[in-house]
């Protein structure tokens, strides 16, 4: 197709938009170049960590290469010529004081290796010309350690599966990934408990919510805009504010707790234990996630036409009939929106488990903080938030597919 | 067919009332008996408490005072749903995640019918609005005039007695309206059904109705059968809402049997049927309509002369607006015949009617 002046229509239907999309560039620019640098770089950074091993290569280069002729499975100690490499390596790395640091990678997956490194690089001035894997077997035992060796040859590539397998219980102990021991797992266990809490939160968001949503499309207008605030209020509220709150309220000192055993429901030594465990974040996040559940569910609500439910009485339908068969199905939209929200905001929650969750009720991104904060073991937190963050994509996906996004109204 | 005079009432709203806010009355005083097989109307503009009305009497609404009957049976605290009124919406209503068949089927499943019985009564309904073939079909797959016509079979398809619809043609186009209206009629006399119909269309409740009742305010104006509305309006509000109408507002001097004589602006004298005027010395609204005026050499009773201020052309007849009486829109309808061809704008012509067609009813 050509236009007018014998261009093709497209290329001058393209000249002819170029102006508008570009303004319309401009104008979302600052946002777009914000995202970027707090939020799309993070992330990016994240995955990186999740999978780099530079560390090992980088700070001990000729033990990584030297170590390339050695096969674990020899059942001997590497020969001089590593010992030699690790000599030197050590020494340059001393300087910098960046054997520390390896030491410490290392121990995330050979415990005792940390201690092992910090020893010999106090001791590492005072070696001698020649003869090094003497001097370092009587420098630390740990030298003549087979595991410790093939550990090192493990890590010595650019990128490692490591931090993955870790984060969900296995190891590499040089035949294949498998799971580690039973009472070593953790992770798994974490992300199931998420899962399973999670779950539970939006049940019971939604159990609470249905009902007040309805009321909120029913009601005339003046009446639903004042429920519609005390809906809103938890929003405009501080978290924190809010999460303490139902400490003061359920902490078994606190005011429920009191107020049954003043009227004699609850005897003073058998108080109930609300707080600190599951049930605690369960209640605190029922309560924080209620208007994402409630907003779309009004949302989609608003929409449905009174004379439905009047055209089934009509047709001779009793309340509950008109309520299941014609009402219901047609909030069903609203349901799988409002879940999805919740359950997506849920599953990835930190604050409130980390306050009122004590230890059986906190979740999988208590324990990434903990590693990013505490232990500093970043790349096992990056690839834990990694396979949370895939998790929560493909909910995201089934949910795409099965009901359609665009049913996600807030409002 | 009954009347609601004759027979003893189907349905009859006894002195209901009806407030929402408990400050106004949107439906005041409502008497109505209607008969079993009558097709009644509703008709007034928009507010003036028809659809009110409708959902009393489906069940919807609760009234504030008076007692609406069913075959003779006070229905106030009964349900809706065990009242057996077919109803058909506005926006039709049809369940959107239901097939065709299933919302046809809806009533009849929750009235625990039996599966083949269901089936047969669902084909002979969807038969008798013309859209068999359509069960499987979704209510956003089928157009607004097939939408109309699934709504009507879904209210009738459990033998409901009586059938309530309210303003079920208005989202349609007119040709389609004007056939639908033709439908039901026609369903309506076939199944010697009950129906009480809503609409703020004068001429959709001229077309099919037995009795038409005029609301207005809250209140029925005039209840008759269609001719005598347009024909004999009871007062001002029913001549100036049910067809064109020419309104003079003038003075009554005397009222002599069943002839008022009214003095209009500019000292003339006429006569006029006397029908709401009240006696001598009361304001009056002399209600004639367009195509009773007499023009010319016919004007010979009532005479007086008119001004023609426009002519419009519609091909069988010739709209003539004229000033008359110090009304400036008065419109005679003038037969497109040889004598009355040569109206020509700015002309002053006798203008003047028979006594009997000139209504004289209450000032508004
Ligand atoms: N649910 C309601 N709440 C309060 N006022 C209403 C309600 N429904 C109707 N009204 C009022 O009652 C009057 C009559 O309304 P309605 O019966 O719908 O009239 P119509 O159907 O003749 O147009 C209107 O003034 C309307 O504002
Ligand atoms: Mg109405």
């Amino acid at each position: 197709m050509l236009a007018a002046d014998g261009t093709p229509l497209k290329a001058s239907l393209a000249r002819a938009l170029r102006r508008q999309k570009l303004r319309a560039l401009m104008l979302i620019a600052p946002l777009l170049l914000f995202v970027v640098l707090t939020f799309i770089a993070p992330i990016v950074d994240m995955l990186w960590r999740s999978i780099e091993n530079q560390l090992v290569p980088e700070t001990l280069p000729r033990t990584v290469e030297a170590l390339k002729d050695w096969n674990p499975k020899s059942g001997e100690v590497p020969g001089e010529a590593v010992f030699a490499a690790l000599a030197a390596d050590l020494q340059i790395a001393v300087k910098a004081k960046t054997h520390t640091r390896v030491a410490s990678r290392l121990n995330y997956e050979q415990p005792g290796i940390a201690s092992l490194f910090r020893q010999s690089g106090r001791k590492v001035k005072r070696l001698e010309e020649g003869n090094y894997r003497e001097q370092f077997l009587d420098m630390h035992d740990g030298w003549g350690s087979i595991a410790v060796w093939s550990t090192i040859k493990r890590f010595s590539g650019d990128y490692t599966a490591g931090y993955f397998l870790n984060a969900v219980d296995m190891e590499n102990t040089g035949d294949g990934a498998q799971f580690k021991s039973e009472d070593q797992q953790i992770y798994l266990f974490l992300f199931g408990r998420t899962f399973l809490l999670s779950v539970t939160i939006t049940f019971t968001c939604l159990l609470l919510g249905y009902p007040l949503a309805w009321l909120l499309a029913t009601l005339p207008v003046r009446t639903s805009n004042l429920l519609m605030i005390l809906v809103l209020l938890p929003f405009w509220t501080s978290l924190l504010v809010r999460t303490s709150a139902w400490i003061v309220l359920l902490q078994q000192e606190g005011v429920i707790n009191d107020t049954l055993v003043t009227i004699g429901i609850l005897d003073d030594n058998n108080r109930l234990q609300m707080m600190f465990n599951q049930t605690g974040t369960i209640i605190a996040m029922t309560h924080i996630l209620l208007p994402f559940m409630i907003l779309p569910l009004y949302s989609v609500m608003k929409t449905i036409p009174p004379s439905y439910v009047r055209a089934a009485k009509s047709l001779g339908a009793t309340d509950w009939t008109a309520f299941w068969r014609v009402y219901f199905p047609q909030s069903v939209p609203g349901i799988g929106a409002g879940a999805i929200l919740v359950f997506i905001v849920a599953i990835g929650y930190y604050i409130t488990p980390e306050l009122v969750g004590g230890t059986d009720g906190i979740f999988i991104s208590n324990r990434i903080a903990y590693h990013i904060s505490s232990s500093l073991n970043w790349g096992l937190g990056a690839a834990l938030g990694v396979i949370l963050l895939g998790v929560v994509l493909i909910f995201y996906w089934t949910y795409d597919k099965i009901v359609g996004i665009d049913n996600v109204k807030l409002g | 067919m009954a009347d609601g005079t004759g027979n003893r009432a189907f349905v009859e709203f006894d002195r209901v009332q009806k407030s929402y806010d408990g400050e106004t009355l949107v439906v005041k005083d409502l008497n109505l008996s209607i008969g079993k097989g009558e097709f009644l109307t509703m008709l007034g503009p928009s507010g003036s408490g028809k659809t009110t009305c409708l959902m009393m009497l489906a069940g919807f609404e609760t009234a504030t005072h008076g007692d609406i009957k069913l075959d003779g049976i006070a229905i106030n605290n009964i349900p809706p749903h065990k009242r057996g009124i077919g109803m058909v919406f506005q926006n039709y209503a049809l369940f959107p995640h239901m097939t065709v068949g299933e919302n046809l089927a809806f009533p009849l499943e929750v009235r625990k019918m039996s599966k083949v019985e269901t089936e047969q009564k669902v084909q002979r309904a969807l038969d008798m609005v013309q859209m068999g073939a359509f069960s499987g079909r979704r209510p956003a797959q089928l157009s607004g005039g097939q939408q109309q016509r699934i709504a009507l079979a879904r209210a009738l398809v459990f033998d409901a007695e009586l059938v309530l619809m309210d303003e079920p043609l208005g989202a349609l186009d007119k040709q389609l309206r004007e056939h639908m209206q033709y439908e039901i009629k026609h369903i309506h006399e076939n199944l010697g059904i009950t129906v009480v119909y809503v609409t703020h269309d004068q001429s959709e409740a001229l077309t099919m109705s037995d009795r038409i009742a005029v609301f207005n305010d809250g209140v029925i104006q005039q209840l008759a059968p269609p001719p005598d509305l347009y024909e004999r309006p009871d007062n001002a509000f029913v001549a100036q809402f049910i067809g064109e109408n020419n309104k003079l507002n003038g003075k009554v001097i005397a009222v002599d049997g069943g002839t008022a004589t009214v003095e209009l602006p500019g000292d003339i004298k006429v006569n006029a049927h006397a029908v709401n005027c009240g006696g001598a010395g009361q304001n009056t609204m002399l209600s004639i309509r367009p195509e009773r005026v007499l023009l010319g050499p016919d004007a010979t009773s009532n005479a007086m002369e008119g001004h023609v201020v426009e002519l419009i052309y519609l091909g069988d007849h010739i709209r003539c607006r004229m000033e008359v009486a110090g009304n400036d829109d008065f419109i005679v309808k003038v037969a497109n015949s040889h004598e009355h061809a040569a109206l020509k704008v700015g002309e002053r012509t006798p203008l003047g009617w028979v006594t009997e067609d000139c209504r004289a009813l209450d000032a508004v």
